[in-house]
């Protein structure tokens, strides 16, 4: 898998993370990232191919409770915290032209 | 002895005799934070007239007098942790106004249980780091070396505690961000199970990973912290419906018979001499208690830091994408909603936030996710099914927390895998999903910096855990040094 890391495109890797870099973040993040991944190709060692993934270690699985209303947190608290709000609602750029 | 020195169980006789109020212990704490903590930098945020109004309340109404658990003891919380009304930051500027508009589950059980929501602590932004310098509010300083970090991402918990400005503090723990802090700073830190404590008021940073706990002076100071904050909550569905046990009671029962697994992977060339010694000596301190030692093999160990690199960044890089400057944080205004995403990311994360966001992207972008992801989950199956074979011939398994003690501020900052593999000995213990709890076992001699001890145990089993590391530092005398500040 580390054979790929030379295509390692860290402008569209930003891009699919919405976030802005400058060209020294991109160099910077590309030159060490690639030793990163050079490191991480050890995995290629194992034979997996008969290996379940794990994604977390509880026993637990489809955790259900019954549907029943709950008290939640005060709206006008919540709202506090907002870059911008107004009229009970987030203000966000217009999304639709 | 000053106030401010006494272990939380010293503290409740005094306070629940009336020796002591909740205002004088809280007021001799906020003096030695006014004392030592302009040199440590382990507070970001504290408020004195608030806590001081906390521990009135609590005189008023005798709570402290009649048993409660933490009647009148003031905790601090990692600034990850919501407390109702108050900042967290996350030590990121993404989040420089924020103030919590909830409790976190943990700080409701400590609200219950009577305890004081003293202040913030300093920790790695977002909880990604093993230093705390990664900290947009500034580095923190280990008590023992002001020249040396604390260890991290906590590190702001464990100095506290370390230098007596905390009875006890609350941490998270990822890939070791209790244990090694702890371990580095001279306390006791514990990680718990995944799953018995909630995460509910948490912020996320790798959500099959994360794990609250509790740093403390001594041991039983850790098993009265766990009975507080163990339990099932609706509001964590990875939270586990099982009988919390009364830790403090089983303390006392010894290792006679126990079984101390010691992996030959985690006894490597490279470690610090100093920390080898010690935690050898601490084993034979172990044997001569009545402990039975066995040899055991994790076979996968040198695969952990990479599976965590990718597992941990992948989960990052989904959990933060909610910092996108429309419902909380900071906003910095673009072109159009894709442009402000972007610049406001771009701006308000610090540089290793920003690099594991990409990798964790890149990790589970189309057509990487099966090289990357996939094998990384495949290979923690292979890592937890180690811990369950070694764990049929053994009780609990003893290692160095940290191949190294504590290092100098800006000696890994350039190199980010160097950083990474700090974390060596306490990785694999997330992503088993086991629990473990850091305490002191030495000092190098010169500079004299505490070394510590991980005792890991059996998913559920924190009772063992804290059964051996209670009768080894009994046994020792470890706890009883601080550090001249």
């Amino acid at each position: 898998m580390a054979d790929d890391t030379s295509k390692f495109d860290v402008s569209y890797v930003a891009y699919l993370a919405r976030m802005h870099l400058t060209d020294a973040e991109k160099e910077n993040i590309s030159a060490q990232l690639n030793d990163i991944l050079a490191y991480v190709a050890k995995l290629n060692e194992l034979d997996v191919s008969q290996v379940e993934p794990t994604a977390h270690a509880t026993p637990l699985s489809n955790v259900l409770r019954k549907d029943e209303v709950q008290p939640s947190i005060d709206r006008d608290k919540i709202l506090k915290n907002a870059p911008e709000q107004a009229r009970d609602l987030f203000i966000v750029p217009k999304i639709v032209e | 002895m000053s106030l401010h020195a006494l272990t939380i169980h010293e503290l409740r006789e005094k306070l629940r005799g009336g020796d002591v109020s909740a205002r004088e212990a809280t007021q001799a704490l906020l003096d030695r934070i006014q004392a030592v903590d302009g040199k440590l930098k382990a507070y970001l945020w504290l408020n004195a007239e608030d806590a001081l109004a906390q521990a009135d309340a609590i005189d008023r109404s005798g709570i402290a007098k009649n048993g409660k658990l933490l009647g009148g003891v003031p905790i601090a919380i990692k600034d990850v942790i919501n407390v109702d009304g108050q900042p967290c930051t996350c030590a990121s500027k993404i989040l420089k106004r924020h103030t919590s508009v909830y409790d976190a589950f943990v700080v409701q059980r400590l609200r219950e249980a009577g305890a004081i929501l003293l202040g913030r602590t300093n920790m790695d932004e977002f909880a990604m780091g093993s230093s705390t310098e990664n900290s947009s509010w500034g580095v923190t300083r280990n008590p023992w070396d002001l020249e040396r970090i604390p260890g991290g991402s906590s590190g702001g918990s464990a100095a506290a505690v370390a230098a007596d400005e905390a009875f006890a503090a609350l941490g998270s723990d990822t890939g070791g961000s209790i244990r090694q802090p702890a371990a580095l700073c001279g306390c006791v830190g514990l990680k718990p199970t995944y799953g018995r404590v909630s995460r509910y008021g948490l912020v996320a940073f790798a959500s099959s990973l994360d794990q609250i706990g509790p740093f403390t002076k001594d041991v039983a100071d850790s098993a009265l912290m766990l009975r507080v904050l163990a339990g099932h909550d609706r509001c964590d569905s990875t939270s586990v419906p099982q009988s919390v046990p009364d830790y403090t009671a089983t303390l006392g029962q010894g290792v006679k018979g126990l079984r101390i697994g010691l992996p030959k992977e985690y006894f490597i060339d490279g470690m610090d001499r100093e920390v080898d010694a010690a935690v050898r000596a601490a084993i034979k301190k172990l044997q001569d208690l009545g402990a039975e030692v066995v040899a055991i093999s994790l076979p996968h160990t040198d695969y952990a830091v990479a599976v965590y690199y990718l597992i941990a960044t992948a989960e990052a890089s989904a959990n933060l994408a909610r910092f996108d400057g429309v419902r909380y944080g900071a906003r910095v205004v673009g072109e159009d909603v894709i442009d402000m995403y972007g610049k406001t990311r771009g701006a308000g994360f610090g540089p290793e936030v920003k690099r594991r966001i990409i990798l964790g992207t890149y990790a589970l972008s189309a057509g990487y996710y099966d090289a990357y992801y996939l094998r990384a989950q495949k290979v923690r199956t292979l890592i937890r099914q180690d811990f369950e074979k070694a764990f049929e011939n053994c009780d609990v398994i003893v290692t160095p927390t940290s191949p190294e003690v504590a290092f100098r501020i800006g000696e890994k900052t350039d190199d980010p895998l160097k950083m990474y593999l700090s974390d060596i000995f306490t990785i694999s213990v997330n992503l088993a999903g086991i629990c473990g709890v850091s305490l002191p076992c030495g000092f190098t001699k010169s500079p004299r910096l505490p070394i510590g001890l991980q005792v890991l145990g059996k998913p559920f089993d924190e009772e063992t855990v804290l059964r051996v590391a209670h009768m080894y530092e009994q046994a020792t005398e470890w706890r009883k040094q601080r550090p001249s500040l």
